[in-house]
């Protein structure tokens, strides 16, 4: 006879179903119900057409046809465009964070140290939402920036910033940054400062042992960062709404208004699907590298 | 490669670390900074490497003035305590990781590697990583990313503190072997007293920030300057007493244990009646039950404590001034327990000749 063995050390398994409940109601349920509307035909005013032949919608294929249209150049070059988007989001926020990480984890002293580490999630106080819309509020034509600038006499002109590219790449920067810094910050101060000593000691100046030692050893928090600021940036819709004027420039945008104004969920969910699709593609070279690399990064 | 220190302090805060230390470290010699934790010996090594920069004084390498030198550009190098090896690189990568800015030859590289490992007994273990290797296997992966770059002085800063018992006794050998063989500079910091005696050609003795004494390790062990040095060298038995007279080389004393002696001068002077105290090194005294007039100098003592270690009988006693003392008897004869009880009366007995006088 066989006796279940379970170690005093952890907790029952029991002690997980809270978890698959709300995964499985909010994630799987939701995910479930929008593949089979990706499969369905919009109705003539919108919403979703109800199937007659089902046998005839299976076998001539037309169940496919949202994906049919999801491959239109118009779609692709908006997907091409929300990919490099989050790629450019992604390494702005890497080297505009590597530096504060740095700075925080390995030069100031403790008191300071909180502090910063404080002011980083400070944003996390306010909605998304409001801090999107104080961009608007800075960089709109009679807005913080452009008055101060015609005020110090930098400019004559108001400066057209809003909506523009560079407006939304701002806000997207803006809005992941906190979750770029905070992995690396956590993987810096890990580093064993003897480390960094022993690089100088054999001959290595700043940059030798910063490219030699340091990134090497925080590449975990960098991966980390990487995924946490590349997969929202890429389907980000409510900053390129905001800041980018309603035209639809990141795949996010067409989503939503496929859902919204065009009333048509079956496109939606494919292209939903498709973003998805991407992700999960990504996450999987994610998790290949760090297994490899679990051997070497180890200590 | 000599290395002098010219009053050099270093000031952490309102913590002085080192206090106007001066040496002078002579080319080919095992020098050992010996010292209880705190007292800046490890502050020192750090700055002759170049990690601290003193507050005040001067470091020069081979008469050329250093201070302000960054780590990487003194042709000095470290062999860090906990071996700092770099976990991300395979051991043949760790030893390599210096040469790339020592201007060589790709196809040199490979053969240096190579010499520096069979140097230090590593061969065959150039794919490994870091954490499969032991302790005594890292620490020579450590030595060996030192050595490969040819340093004129290696800094050791007490790499064989996380070593077992017996590997170290193994370290310690090939260690003073390795700097013979290389006659290159070794600066060793270490809090082992009986370690720094077994390798080092000098010792400085550290004490708050400063040398309390410089000397060969014989000398230091043998000739202590202070109590401080004698305790840290495991001597223990001190006396306090009054000078009666000088005679020559000799002065006599009168210990406040109610007993006259002799102790040799060496070169100090004291005046008559100034208060003193000597100490006898715990080797240097043997236990009689009757002892022989003139020849030797003696005290009685109670025995308060005996234990059998094997090679030796350590006996702890105590004379009627209340002093402890330690003596150390050697074997010779297999021990038979007759011998003196705890609370017997017992004469401690040395040659006036041993007695060191303590400033």
């Amino acid at each position: 006879m066989t006796k279940m063995r379970r170690s005093p050390r952890h907790l029952p398994p029991i002690t997980l179903l809270p978890t698959w409940l709300i995964l499985g109601a909010f994630l799987l349920a939701p995910l479930a119900i929008m593949l089979v509307i990706s499969f369905a035909r919009r109705g003539d005013h919108g919403g979703i057409a109800p199937i007659e032949h089902f046998a005839q919608y299976i076998s001539t294929g037309a169940f496919l046809q949202n994906y049919k249209e999801s491959t239109d150049p118009v779609y692709l070059a908006i997907f091409w465009q929300s990919l490099w988007m989050a790629v450019v989001t992604t390494i702005l926020c890497l080297i505009v964070s590597y530096p504060m990480a740095y700075y925080i984890a390995l030069v100031a002293r403790r008191q300071r140290k909180n502090l910063l580490l404080a002011l980083v999630a400070v944003p996390f106080w306010t909605s998304f939402l409001i801090r999107t819309y104080a961009w608007v509020l800075i960089l709109r034509t009679e807005g913080l920036l452009n008055t101060a600038l015609l005020h110090l006499h930098l400019i004559r002109e108001p400066l057209q910033l809003l909506p523009s590219h560079f407006a939304i790449m701002l806000g997207l920067v803006y809005g992941e940054l906190p979750f770029m810094i905070l992995p690396l910050y956590a993987s810096l101060e890990k580093l064993d400062r003897m480390l960094l000593e022993a690089s100088n000691d054999l001959g290595a100046g700043g940059w030798g042992t910063f490219w030699r030692v340091t990134v090497p050893l925080t590449m975990p928090g960098i991966l980390a960062g990487v995924v946490l600021v590349f997969i929202p940036s890429l389907g980000q819709f409510i900053v390129s709404d905001m800041l980018g004027g309603g035209k639809k420039v990141l795949i996010g945008n067409v989503i939503q208004d496929q859902f919204t104004t065009a009333r048509n969920p079956p496109l939606g969910s494919a292209l939903a699907f498709e973003l998805t699709a991407i992700v999960l593609v990504l996450l999987m070279g994610y998790a290949f590298y760090t297994q490899r690399g679990k051997r070497e990064v180890m200590l | 490669m000599t290395i002098q220190i010219r009053d050099a302090s270093k000031r952490f805060g309102e913590f002085l670390a080192v206090d106007r230390v001066s040496l002078d470290i002579r080319r080919g010699e095992f020098f050992s900074l010996l010292g209880s934790s705190g007292c800046g010996k490890t502050t020192l090594l750090r700055m002759i490497a170049g990690f601290e920069q003193p507050t005040e004084g001067r470091i020069l390498l081979n008469g050329v003035d250093v201070t302000g030198t960054p780590p990487y550009r003194r042709p000095v190098n470290l062999v860090f305590q906990h071996f700092a090896l770099f976990p991300h690189l395979t051991v043949a990568k760790n030893v390599a990781f210096g040469l790339k800015y020592q201007n060589l030859p790709r196809s040199d590289r490979a053969a240096r590697i190579g010499e520096v490992l069979d140097l230090v007994r590593l061969p065959g273990l150039e794919g490994r990583y870091p954490h499969e290797l032991s302790g005594g296997q890292k620490q020579r992966v450590a030595l060996a990313r030192a050595l490969v770059l040819r340093p004129q002085v290696l800094l050791l800063d007490e790499p064989l503190g996380a070593l077992d018992q017996k590997l170290r006794k193994e370290m310690q050998v090939e260690l003073k072997t390795l700097q013979r063989t290389l006659g290159i500079t070794f600066v060793f910091v270490t809090h082992d007293q009986e370690e720094a005696l077994t390798m080092s050609d000098r010792i400085a003795v550290m004490n708050a920030g400063r040398v309390e004494q410089c000397e060969t390790a014989s000398t230091l062990f043998e000739y202590p300057r202070n109590e401080f040095v004698a305790r840290f060298m495991g001597a223990s038995n001190f006396f306090s007493g009054k000078v009666l007279s000088v005679n020559g080389e000799f002065v006599q004393v009168a210990a406040g244990a109610g007993f006259q002696t002799r102790v040799p001068l060496r070169g100090r002077s004291v005046a008559v009646d100034m208060p003193v105290r000597f100490m006898v090194r715990p080797e240097k005294m043997s236990l009689r039950r009757n002892p022989v007039e003139g020849r030797e100098a003696f005290m009685e003592a109670i025995v308060e404590q005996r234990m059998y270690q094997g090679l030796s009988t350590v006996w702890t006693l105590r004379n009627i001034a209340g002093e402890e003392l330690t003596v150390y008897e050697q074997n010779l004869r297999p021990f038979n327990g007759d011998a003196v009880a705890a609370g017997g009366k017992i004469y401690a007995c040395w040659d006036p000749a041993h007695a060191i006088l303590m400033e």
